[in-house]
């Protein structure tokens, strides 16, 4: 699924680096610790997390992960936006908390047409 | 071929800059997509780790045909027992570090996974030199 598609189906709100809402996504990851992202997740996952400094878009870069999800109504810092515009990897946020975020997106990938799991 | 990058100690909005060249020069170079992941954990990794332990390093890379050797060379406290910090888990970092995500004590953990050879060397208030290899084939 396309990073817009997920902004779609849950809501999130845009804050940077729109040219790369058509990423695809091809699962999730989500820790708050950059060192467990940088040594698990992988190539065109999407990240939720609560942590919007900069460091976040060198990882999400390094990593190749299609998007970044701020959770709790969190907003990316202000050269974290702009790592992510010149990047091409979108940061989305929403007021969910990542219990909320994670439950969603996990279902959605698992069943993008939306019924239910198994 | 050899590259050669500065890093500062304490500076958090460059930390993965000297990684990040290296990443885009192994794109250039065509190197095997699966080992440039590797390898760019590793460097990010030791490239932190100057950033949050240390004053200041230097990065090296040297690239074979085989081969690519990455030295991460600092002036700072040093690492007094290096198989402890090796153990996952076991972090120094600031309060400061940690409330910014760092400090899971992963780091370490992290470069050995990544790379086929590692030789850390460290003298307590001098410097701590962490020289990594990974090879294209295998
Ligand atoms: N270049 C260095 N200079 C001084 N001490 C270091 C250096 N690199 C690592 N250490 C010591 O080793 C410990 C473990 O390092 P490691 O990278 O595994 O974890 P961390 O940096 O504390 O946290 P994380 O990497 O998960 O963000 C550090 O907390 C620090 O005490
Ligand atoms: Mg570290």
């Amino acid at each position: 699924m396309q990073v817009k598609e997920i902004m779609q189906a849950l809501s999130l709100t845009p804050c940077s680096g729109h040219q790369g809402l058509d990423r695809e996504i091809t699962g999730g990851y989500v820790s708050d610790l950059l060192s467990d992202v940088m040594g698990h997740a992988r190539e065109g996952e999407a990240w939720i997390t609560l942590q919007a400094h900069k460091n976040i878009m060198a990882i999400a870069s390094l990593k190749e992960l299609a998007a970044i999800i701020l959770v709790k109504g969190r907003r990316p810092d202000e050269d974290t936006a702009s790592a992510s515009d010149s990047e091409g990897i979108p940061i989305l946020s929403t007021p969910l908390d990542a219990f909320e975020t994670s439950g969603k997106l996990y279902q959605l990938l698992a069943s993008p047409s939306g019924e239910s799991l198994p | 071929m050899e590259f050669t990058y500065h890093i500062e100690g304490g500076d958090f909005s460059r930390a993965g800059a000297a990684s990040s060249e290296v990443k885009k020069i192994l794109k250039q170079l065509n190197i095997d997509l699966a080992v440039i992941k590797r390898v760019v954990v590793a460097l990010y990794e030791a490239e932190v780790n100057v950033v949050a332990h240390a004053h200041e390093g230097i990065m090296k890379i040297t690239l074979a045909p085989d081969s690519i050797e990455a030295v991460i060379a600092d002036k700072g406290p040093g690492i007094p027992d290096i198989a402890l910090a090796m153990q996952e888990g076991y972090s120094t970092a600031s309060p400061r570090v940690r409330e910014m995500g760092f400090g899971a004590g992963m780091g370490l953990p992290n470069i050995k996974k990544n790379c086929d050879r590692l030789e850390i060397e460290s003298t307590v208030n001098a410097g701590t030199t962490v020289k990594m290899t990974t090879f294209f084939t295998g």
